[in-house]
């Protein structure tokens, strides 16, 4: 019994090893950063992701649509949390289509909290055809979207390099080592001092990165903050029932046997 | 149901019950008596009927803001996600729920084969077990196209396109399933619409398992026959049902560390993209619950037989009650099959992690060596074993150790049944 017990136990941990090392020879391993949002307590780098809304607007937003978010998101709990003045400035700069009004016709009217982020396209083909026919996608879920979500998107930012000897990419092809397949059309979006932070702190390729990528997993996961919470009290609230429960149990069956 | 006597004490309740006999059906249920020996295997029937209220309570509020429409299913399930109240939550119990439930019927299952828990006189409840395991299998690859993502379209493409292998009428019958000649949104809304119906279907099938065990009442550890109520047994309620809740919080704080901390883990990242016809995923893979006979089906390089297989893979646990030809019952005494019982366990688990990984190499040979092996074990090894096995002693009942040590099972049935007989003179 023994015996078929340790060669099944052994079987079990070197798939896992096996599982590891086919994984790890796909890609190298990610840049490694500290976030905020991990753990039991994790929340939201506030003022991170305020900086990372302003990299997406005025870097990503050219070509990448977040299409699911609407303009109060960014005063809600647990997000960037504007004030509600600021989100309604932000969202009145951007101007969208409304209509038919009463006489039939379109109109241009500054966007409201309640309106969807403003798309840089009309539509998925007009964003394929003005990117070298590679569709940048929406990036509401992206970080949900990619094995190794946050890790992942942090490191592509910042994987750019020029291709080792041997490999030739066509014109509007970069090289990044953390993209499937090494081959990525988006050229390096971010760079040193791109934009000018509102708080003042210093626009590195590192920071901005970090900062965008917070962005996006707040807006890939808006409730997270109040998911760890929830979760911490569940799960703390379940732990005393259940030894509660134990002790009802052991007392119970104590009128039968000892041993439960 | 058992036949003994109940009367209400209250006037009313008299009344009622020689109408409708609910209260009988109560007193039945708490009086149940159960073997005092089961351990915390048989805790997960319990936990697997939480499993499936949960699926359909969270799921009937889900299917309140979830649009079943190509265009609108996937920005219905962002708006669940991010403006239904508690929507997050709701999704991600009911998701990560699909996956406890399987995590708890393969236990379950499991528990079976080691006890032998489908040996006669159970076979029925054996069977109506497996007819409720398919419709789980059916009920959670519809669910998993509901969202609408990249795994949920190609997906249900692979497996939908399976049965194109039937000959003569397969393409027809594809078509049929579609309802169009590709995935489109008459096979959504068809899918949405079996979705909702077969957790219904498995409530009543779960009806009929229950009831079924309540004729020979459960097996036990040791698998021996005992005498209902006896010192060996203990009313339903309190006992069990305290046991049960005691397991089924434990499930719950695992249940809940998915949920709250890791929502996705066991999800697929490329069910966040929309589904596109037009863009294939690199690595087609169902969920982790159906990777074993996804193995199975890539195993065999014919189409049609790859498909019999995967489906043979699952009937074949039907006849188990004929296959397996030994008499005793709990693995326990059945040292040789226990270790071949551990091998079968092992080899389910390697077919899983096959079916996650390319059909290529090395990955293609194990699964191979291991789709072999798992009917050989139902095909060969356990009609073998029945009459090759020396089975250690049975016990004569739950409270007393093994006497005179008989090695043969017959014979120690025999005894038992003297004594009994004696003890009940």
């Amino acid at each position: 019994m023994s015996k078929v017990k340790i060669t099944f136990f052994t079987i079990l941990v070197s798939l896992i090893f096996l599982n590891t090392s086919y994984s790890a020879e796909k890609s190298p391993p990610f840049l490694e950063t500290k976030w905020t949002f991990k753990g039991l307590f994790g929340k939201f780098d506030r003022a991170s992701l305020q900086r990372g809304y302003q990299v997406y607007t005025e870097v990503c937003a050219s070509c990448h649509s977040m299409k699911y978010l609407t303009y109060r998101n960014l005063a809600e709990k647990g997000g960037p949390e504007f004030s509600e003045a600021e989100a309604k400035a932000i969202a009145a700069s951007f101007e969208i289509t409304d209509g038919p009004n009463s006489t039939g016709e379109m109109f241009v009217r500054p966007a409201k909290l309640s309106d969807k982020f403003v798309m840089p396209y009309a539509n998925e083909q007009e964003a394929t055809a003005a990117n070298g026919g590679a569709y940048p996608p929406d990036m509401s879920v992206l970080v949900k979207a990619r094995q190794g979500g946050a890790d992942y998107i942090y490191s592509l930012l910042l994987g750019y390099s020029e291709p080792p000897e041997g490999i030739k990419l066509d014109d509007g092809v970069y090289y990044n080592k953390y993209m499937y397949g090494n081959k990525i059309k988006m050229p390096a979006p971010l760079s040193d001092d791109l934009i000018e932070y509102t708080d003042g702190t210093k626009a590195t390729a590192e920071q901005m990165s970090k900062d965008v990528t917070n962005f996006l997993m707040w807006s890939a996961e808006p409730h997270l903050e109040q998911r760890h919470k929830t979760g911490f009290r569940v799960i703390s609230y379940l732990i005393i029932l259940t030894i509660l429960v134990y002790f009802t149990m052991k007392k119970i069956w104590s009128r039968v046997e000892p041993k439960v | 149901m058992s036949d003994h006597e109940y009367t209400p004490s209250s006037k009313f309740g008299k009344w009622f019950n020689d109408r409708l006999p609910l209260l009988t059906l109560a007193n039945h249920l708490s009086d149940y008596p159960t073997p005092k020996n089961l351990n915390y295997w048989w805790t997960f029937g319990g936990i697997l009927t939480f499993c499936l209220i949960t699926q359909i309570v969270t799921g009937l509020v889900l299917a309140m803001h979830y649009i079943a429409h190509a265009d609108m299913a996937f920005s219905s399930v962002e708006h669940i996600m991010r403006d239904v109240n508690y929507g997050w939550l709701l999704r991600y119990v009911h998701a990560n729920g699909a996956s406890m439930f399987f995590l708890a019927v393969y236990i379950h299952i499991f528990r079976s084969l080691f006890y032998g828990s489908y040996k006669s006189p159970r076979e029925i409840i054996w069977i109506l077990g497996i007819i409720i395991y398919l419709l789980m299998m059916a009920a959670a690859f519809m669910g998993y196209v509901l969202p609408w993502g990249q795994m949920s379209f190609w997906g249900a493409t692979v497996i939908t396109n399976l049965f194109s292998a039937i000959p003569l009428v397969g393409e027809s019958i594809t078509t049929w399933l579609w309802g169009g000649y590709s995935v489109d949104n008459p096979t959504l809304t068809r899918f949405f619409t079996l979705h909702y119906l077969i957790p219904f279907l498995i409530l009543g099938l779960v009806v009929l398992h229950i009831w079924a065990l309540h004729v020979p009442g459960n097996n036990n550890p040791v698998g021996i026959d005992i005498r209902k109520p006896s010192k060996d047994t203990v009313p339903f309620h309190p006992y069990i049902v305290i046991k049960d809740a005691f397991a089924l919080l434990m499930f719950c704080i695992i249940f809940a560390l998915f949920v709250f901390y890791q929502p996705n883990i066991l999800g697929h990242a490329d069910n966040y993209i929309e589904a596109n016809p037009l863009v294939t995923p690199a690595h087609i893979v169902p969920e982790w619950y159906l990777l074993p006979f996804y193995a199975i089906l890539r195993s065999v390089p014919d189409k049609l037989m790859g498909v019999v297989a995967m489906l043979s893979a699952i009937l074949i646990l039907a006849a188990l009650p004929w296959l397996d030809t030994s008499k005793v019952r709990s693995a326990v005494f059945r040292p040789l099959f226990r270790q071949f019982y551990w091998i079968l366990v092992a080899d389910v688990l390697i077919l899983g992690y096959v079916g996650a990984m390319p059909a290529e190499g090395l990955y293609l040979l194990v699964a191979r060596v291991a789709t072999a092996y798992y009917f050989a074990h139902f095909l060969i090894i356990l009609p073998v074993l029945g009459w090759k096995e020396k089975t250690t002693p049975l016990p004569l009942s739950i409270s007393e150790p093994v006497l005179g040590g008989s090695p043969n099972f017959a014979a120690a049935r025999a005894r038992s049944n003297e004594k009994l007989e004696n003890t009940v003179k």
